[in-house]
């Protein structure tokens, strides 16, 4: 349906439908707006698509303000300046005051490439989790995205949305069925479930032939809401299958990998594997470089899960 | 209407309110008490029968630890009974230290971590402007929080949006919690900052309803699209000798029955 659009693209073109529609909703930038690609809605809403400069915080507060009023605004940054730079803002004038605020964090992890260490949040999920009330998002293509933008706008509370922002390869068919707070099963299988968010879902994708190859029957379920958790939707698949990996682009202390392990550790314990970012930072370096660096390759989930596979226990 | 009256009975109910709970932000709560009284019995366009009411005149106190004085001054303007003054900070109350719109009926903009409300201010400004309502958005910091640096992100997002419906004020009170402004990260020349950032600057003595009155009408009246900054000369504490003696030592000081009781008799 996109093809070759970047996610980015994806996201502008939506929203100007979206804005269409609904006047309330404004786009409030830190000059990064060609970089997350909302540059060419100025032109289209001139008073409804503005700058804050590079004041992130301000941008963060001025939101929660302008939600105060009526309006729906969506803020766009890099993930770091998206999370960390504006976690106090964030949690009080956003969250805790009660204003629904849209705070888009693009290139999340190893994404950013050559920017490098400064430009990539491997704790954007872990701060944002930690949030009391907070809500998660992090889509995997662009119908996956495009889906998702209705029910983003509806839902009446801030949010974070973890974006890739260039082109991502497809995994959702035209016909897909959205649900803001339900998981999806991309492939059903009996000896492990693989948990995946964001950019890690294509990552396993392709690790299938290497599940077949081992001889494991992995059930792939991609976590596009990290929090809150489908949590019935993971419970069901590990009591079927005993094992566990779960991949993410970013830290694995408090994030995907912590959030999964903790539901199963108080309702279904199971032998489980981590594919994420080791407790380090981030570096320079282009994609396939950095994926080999922090171990986040399709080999790696196949890896982890024959060693989660080999440690099943049946009662 | 006298304002110097309405400052009185507001500066007595603040009085009220902590020495009920024992302990409070009292100085700072003390140094506004002027300020509350011309805004909410002179300018702001309100109902407190429609607390709600869309298109009115907002405050948004940023330094929200003077949570105390905005609920004497909301209960004095009828949003709700004296007797709730009564409940700072007890157990489910509506009234927390800090003013938070979601539980006190009346405020307008929950605050507490210091440079975010003023923030805020210059989002709804942005957002009246938008909608063309005509309301004035006013907004007070403190001079210590002047130390954030994301009141002066606000100070430039609000001049470049030409946001003159902004009315907002500094209680330049010289004190923060560990000492005088002056000794720990001075803020001056306070005025001139201001007026370098764009915006329309005003110097008067915060404790005067008269002159605040008269900024605020000035203000109003300057339409140049900028927006204004009221720097109010106040003394911590103000209107309670041994309050204000205690300088710092008021920002957060307790307030014993015989304390509160001496106080209030300085006010009568």
């Amino acid at each position: 349906m996109f093809e070759s659009m970047e996610m980015r693209q994806v996201f502008a073109a939506e929203m100007e439908k979206h804005m269409a529609e609904n006047k309330n909703i404004v786009i409030i930038d830190a000059d990064l707006s060609k970089a997350c690609g909302t540059y060419p809605l100025r032109a289209k809403f001139p008073d409804r698509v503005f700058e804050a400069g590079v004041a992130e915080q301000n941008m963060a507060s001025v939101a929660a303000g302008m939600a105060s009023y009526g309006f729906l605004p969506f803020i766009f940054s890099f993930t770091p300046f998206a999370s960390r730079r504006i976690i106090d803002q964030v949690t009080l004038s956003c969250l805790y005051a009660g204003q629904n605020v849209k705070v888009v964090g693009t290139d999340p992890g190893i994404a950013a490439e050559y920017n490098g260490g400064t430009h990539m949040s491997m704790e954007d999920v872990g701060l944002y989790r930690a949030i009391p009330g907070s809500v998660i998002f992090e889509p995997v293509d662009a119908i996956q995205l495009a889906a998702a933008l209705p029910q983003i706008i509806a839902y009446p509370k801030s949010m974070y949305i973890r974006l890739w922002r260039k082109y991502a390869e497809p995994v959702f068919s035209d016909d897909y069925k959205f649900d803001l707070f339900k998981a999806d099963v991309l492939k059903e299988g009996s000896d492990v479930s693989v948990f995946v968010s964001g950019f890690m879902t294509q990552a396993a994708m392709k690790a299938l032939e290497g599940f077949k190859a081992a001889g494991i029957d992995a059930e792939i379920i991609n976590l596009h809401t990290i929090k809150p958790l489908d949590e019935a939707t993971i419970l069901k698949s590990l009591a079927k299958t005993r094992a566990a990996v779960v991949c993410e682009n970013g830290n694995v202390h408090g994030g995907l990998c912590e959030a999964i392990a903790a539901l199963a550790a108080q309702n279904f314990p199971v032998p489980m594997e981590f594919v994420a970012v080791r407790d380090r930072f981030g570096q320079v370096g282009k994609l396939d470089f950095l994926a080999e660096e922090y171990k986040l390759r399709p080999e790696d989930i196949v890896k982890a899960a024959k060693s989660a596979v080999s440690r099943r226990v049946f009662p | 209407m006298d304002l110097k009256l309405k400052a009185n009975q507001i500066r007595r109910d603040t009085l009220n309110c902590i020495g009920a709970l024992g302990v409070g932000h009292i100085g700072g709560a003390l140094s506004i008490a002027e300020l509350l009284a011309v805004l909410y019995f002179k300018h702001m366009r309100i109902d407190p029968k429609n607390p709600q009411l869309q298109g009115r005149d907002r405050l948004i106190v940023s330094k929200g630890h003077a949570g105390p004085a905005v609920y004497a001054a909301l209960s004095e303007r009828g949003y709700f009974p004296k007797e709730m003054l009564l409940t700072l900070n007890q157990a489910g109350t509506n009234l927390p230290s800090h003013c938070d719109m979601n539980k006190t009926t009346g405020v307008d903009m929950t605050t507490g971590s210091l440079g975010q409300g003023f923030s805020c201010a210059a989002g709804v400004a942005k957002a009246s402007s938008l909608r063309g309502d005509g309301a004035t958005i006013y907004t007070v910091i403190g001079d210590g929080e002047s130390q954030e640096g994301q009141i002066w992100e606000a100070a430039m997002f609000a001049a470049h949006h030409k946001l003159s419906n902004l009315i907002a004020f500094t209680d330049y009170n010289g004190y923060q919690i560990d000492g005088a402004v002056d000794e720990i990260c001075d803020v001056a020349p306070l005025d001139k900052k201001w007026r370098a950032f764009g915006w329309n600057v005003f110097s008067v003595d915060g404790h005067d309803t008269g002159a605040i009155d008269a900024a605020i009408t000035s203000a109003k009246r300057k339409r140049n699209h900028k927006p204004n900054m009221i720097i109010l000369n106040t003394v911590k504490g103000k209107g309670v000798s041994f309050i204000e003696a205690a300088k710092a030592g008021n920002h957060n000081m307790t307030m014993s029955r015989e304390q509160t009781e001496a106080a209030l008799r300085e006010l009568e």
